[in-house]
């Protein structure tokens, strides 16, 4: 199984543990991973602001790198969701449907194509689940709290296979933290008011750890801890199916 | 060109292509075990008092009692007093107290009764009165309000209501406060 | 005077945190109602697509349903007005007004009014209204505008209303019981629809195949008002219409239950003809629907009940409260129809929202509000009403992204500054850095480790 391993442009600058947890964890479940070394950006950041029409860059680029895999896997949600919806430049469209439909995030891959049901981790902590809600309202990694529907989450699915680890679920169980791309800075007194809330529910349970599936919400979750001065540490869920005692 | 044509040129222009309206599967939809039980919750849930155990009894000594207060109540539950209420203005209804009357139908999900123009003799009765008393035969309940609009010809009179409950708001910090412009209270005998 | 901008707005009413807090868990409280009454019915997701087939329906026939309610209606004894515009609907109303030569008027909720600011229009002429539903008196009495469609003084606490209700209806200093609150205003507004001559209304749904139309109330404002006075004036958009009586089986179980978490309002009032003696008006308005209805990426907002349920679920709207969405429509509901009626003034609302998408997953017609957020923002983009800042810095930012090799020379630069210099970027220019830290940038990006490593 040819996997074409896609790190966001944050991640690979200043997430790289992340980024080597899903290699990692990707090399240990039997795939065969290759890192394009031409990728930069999905360009999420100038659609989500209204300039879809400066994407064409990213798009081109995106298909460059990434057109000769079978599946293409990120450890991001949002940017997972943002080629499915939005990739529009860069090749045929023949070519950007395979594109669109081969491109997974983390958990639903480890989920959905390769059906892990074992796991060979052990995180004995107390971990809070942050649901990111690109990945949880648009990719369906989860199910949303507004629906009439059965319960399920397959981030959950991974994280009870890990050894030892204690998941506790705020009280607003799938409320946004506030990152929402350029909102975090262009509607910053909200944006941050969002993420403290989200955290005080965390700090209720008394976790020592803020788990999601989107560095980007963690990094504006982590900003807001660190200047709290708090002992609570943010960490990807690639980190922890990746971690052994 | 009037801004009838306008409106409706402009429309004509701009809808979409047209689509098919859903067919509404309503055996899909909710049904009670027991639908009198389930009513006589939802009424209550709405801030009414409803009587279903010895309920004719209690409609009598409900009458009796409102009689004997000596306040101003209007009874339309014998049908036979219904012409003189009808053209009652407002500021004569000011002071009733308690009205009598009859709900065509009740339904089980919300505990909503349907009364129309001729059940109510004057519109204003049901809602300017300070407690609302409606008595409704248990057969006329149905289990939600696809089943209640089969039943009810909703524009067969001038005017027809829906009543779950006496009037409310929480306009104030959502805190519930019974009794807001109309009804201050309503009890239901179920027989 | 061009309103502040939400972010603008959105900052000095959470100055006030623990009000802020107030704020957003008294409309979570409604969400959470909302979710309850909601899990009580298995069939609550096929009673949202019936609603939405039905809306979608509609429009798709739209001009056919308005002229066969108009046609009913008028058959019915009511008359029947068409207003292209807000001033369309105002001079409407106030020749009635004129003709009749009335000075007493009640009006209940509606949001249409609002939008027309059909308030003060006749307050220039002279006239005027009374807002009768409990939460738009108390904005009425204190020179505000609703903060919410369903809960129009959602922003208030009840500290507040006391003291409103003192100066104006001299109520107890002090004294802020609810019950003795809205016993006060029950006492006060009985005189008035008792000696009221008109009343006005809204309309929640309008039925083509009777002419009839729908009120929803918990309070028995409406009603109050209409049936104690000698005139009724209801005022539509032409988006309210529903084909069949049958319909508001879907549509009266889905209201309530999204608005307020209660399975039906108080009171569903139908209304079909005048009583005797009584004149009955409908106001058909437009003003801009017409034009939505053409635009295919946004014409499904048309769809919009006015249940509010995405406002309680809005994470933004719960910490920005209404008022900063400068428009009769707040919330994410309010942010994609209000870019239709003044686009550049509106141009901040679709970037109030993170794009959660919870707002859509409320919606008990299905509108796909965070998609349209999206699709406004790109809308606003390309008519130009965008920061010039901001557009020089997403052309940059995009340049950079779309080359391999500048991404990597600036990663590795900035990475490099963030860790010998610092205070470049924590200082007060830094937006993030006002209220977090920057992340800990690395020595190496992960593609200099998979190089060296893989």
């Amino acid at each position: 199984m040819n996997v074409g391993l896609f790190i966001p442009c944050y991640i690979d600058q200043f997430y790289p543990d992340v980024a080597i947890a899903t290699y990692q964890l990707l090399k240990k479940l039997g795939c065969e991973v290759n890192y394009p070394m031409n990728q930069t950006c999905c360009g999420q950041p100038m659609a989500n602001s209204g300039f879809s029409d400066l994407t064409k860059g990213c798009d081109v680029n995106f298909v460059k790198n990434f057109r000769d895999f079978d599946y293409i896997v990120a450890p991001s949600g949002s940017c997972v969701l943002h080629i499915k919806e939005h990739l529009k430049e860069g090749g045929d469209k023949a070519e950007l449907d395979k594109i669109r439909h081969s491109v997974y995030e983390l958990s639903e891959f480890l989920v959905d194509i390769l059906k892990v049901n074992h796991l060979e981790a052990s995180f004995p902590h107390k971990v809070g689940m942050h649901i990111s809600c690109h990945g949880q309202r648009g990719l369906n990694l989860s199910s949303m709290s507004e629906l009439v529907a059965p319960a399920f989450s397959k981030t959950e699915h991974l994280l009870n296979m890990v050894n030892g680890l204690d998941l506790k679920k705020p009280l607003r169980a799938d409320e946004c933290c506030g990152f929402g791309g350029t909102f975090c800075v262009f509607e910053e007194a909200v944006s941050v008011k969002m993420g403290k809330d989200r955290i005080k529910e965390h700090l209720v349970n008394e976790v020592e750890f803020i788990c999601g599936g989107d560095t980007s919400c963690l990094m504006h979750l982590e900003g807001i801890l660190k200047r709290q001065g708090s002992s609570v540490k943010t960490i990807h869920l690639a980190e922890i199916l990746n971690s052994v005692l | 060109m009037g801004a009838r044509e306008t409106i409706l040129n402009a429309v004509a222009m701009n809808k979409p292509d047209l689509t098919e309206l859903p067919d509404i599967d309503l055996s899909l939809t909710i049904q009670y075990t027991d639908l009198i039980q389930k009513f006589i919750e939802m009424v209550e849930a709405a801030g009414g008092k409803a009587y279903y155990e010895n309920s004719r009894q209690q409609l009598l000594n409900d009458l009796a009692e409102v009689k004997a207060e000596g306040k101003f109540m209007i009874n339309l539950l014998d049908n036979r007093d219904t012409e003189g209420w009808k053209n009652l203005n407002a500021g004569e209804l000011e002071s009733l107290d308690t009205c009598y009357l009859r709900a065509g139908l009740g339904v089980a999900e919300n505990g909503a009764m349907w009364i129309s123009e001729r059940q109510m003799s004057n519109r204003l009765l049901p809602f300017i009165c300070q407690h609302l008393v409606i008595v409704l035969n248990q057969a006329d309940i149905v289990n939600n309000m696809h089943q209640a609009y089969q039943q009810i010809d909703a524009a067969e009179e001038g005017f027809g209501v829906f009543i779950a409950g006496p009037s409310k708001t929480a306009d104030i910090e959502q805190n519930l406060v019974i009794g807001a412009h109309g009804a201050r209270s309503l009890r239901v005998y179920v027989i | 005077m061009r309103a502040k901008q939400h972010a603008e707005a959105a900052q000095e009413f959470i100055r006030d945190e623990a009000r802020t807090d107030w704020h957003d868990e008294t409309l979570w409280f409604v969400r959470a109602k909302r979710d309850k009454a909601v899990n009580t019915l298995p069939e609550w997701e096929k009673l949202r697509d019936w609603a939405s087939q039905i809306k979608n329906h509609t429009l798709s026939n739209l001009d056919y349903y308005l002229k066969s309610f108009e046609e009913k209606a008028i058959s019915n004894g009511i008359v029947v007005h068409w207003a292209s515009d807000a001033e369309d609907h105002n001079r409407i109303i106030h020749k009635i007004i004129a003709d009749n030569k009335i000075d007493k008027i009640v009006k209940s909720k509606s949001m249409l009014t609002e939008e027309c600011h059909l308030n003060e229009y006749l307050q220039n002429k002279g006239i005027q209204i009374l807002d009768t539903d409990l939460g738009e008196y108390i904005v009425q009495l204190r020179k505000e505008s609703p903060s919410h469609i369903v809960l129009p003084a959602i922003h208030l606490k009840r500290q507040d209303v006391s003291e409103t209700f003192h100066e104006h209806l001299n109520t107890e200093k002090g004294n802020n019981d609810p019950q003795y609150l809205a016993g006060s205003a029950r006492h006060h507004l009985r005189e008035r629809f008792i000696e009221s001559d008109l009343a006005i209304t809204g309309v929640n749904f309008a039925i083509a195949e009777s002419g009839s139309f729908v009120v929803c109330t918990n309070e028995g404002n409406a009603d109050m008002g209409v049936h104690s006075a000698g005139i009724h004036i209801a005022c539509m958009g032409i988006e309210k219409l529903i084909p069949k009586t049958e319909h508001l089986g879907v549509f009266l179980r889905l209201l309530a239950r999204s608005a307020t978490g209660q399975p039906i309002t108080t009171y569903s009032s139908h209304f079909n003809k005048p009583r005797p003696g009584q004149q009955m008006h409908v106001v058909i308005v437009d003003n801009g629907r017409s034009r939505q209805l053409g635009r295919a990426d946004f014409r499904n907002s048309l769809k919009c009940i006015r249940c509010a349920a995405c406002f309680n679920t809005c994470p933004v709207y719960r910490r920005s409260g209404g008022h900063s969405y400068h428009s009769t429509v707040a919330g994410p509901i309010g942010s994609i129809l209000n870019p239709n009626l003044d686009m550049e003034a509106n141009s901040d609302l679709p970037f109030a929202s993170t794009l959660c998408g919870s707002c859509s997953n409320v919606c008990p017609v299905k509108i796909d509000i965070h998609e349209q957020l999206w699709k406004w923002r790109q809308v606003i983009v390309a008519n130009g009403y965008v920061d010039k800042g901001k557009k020089a810095g997403m052309q940059g930012m995009a340049w950079v992204l779309s080359n391999p090799k500048v991404y990597r020379m600036a990663g590795k630069i900035g990475r490099w500054i963030m860790r010998i210099f610092p205070f470049i970027l924590n200082n007060s220019l830094n937006v993030w850095y006002k209220q977090r830290e920057m992340p800990r940038a690395p020595e190496k990006s992960f593609r200099d480790w998979f190089k060296e490593n893989k």
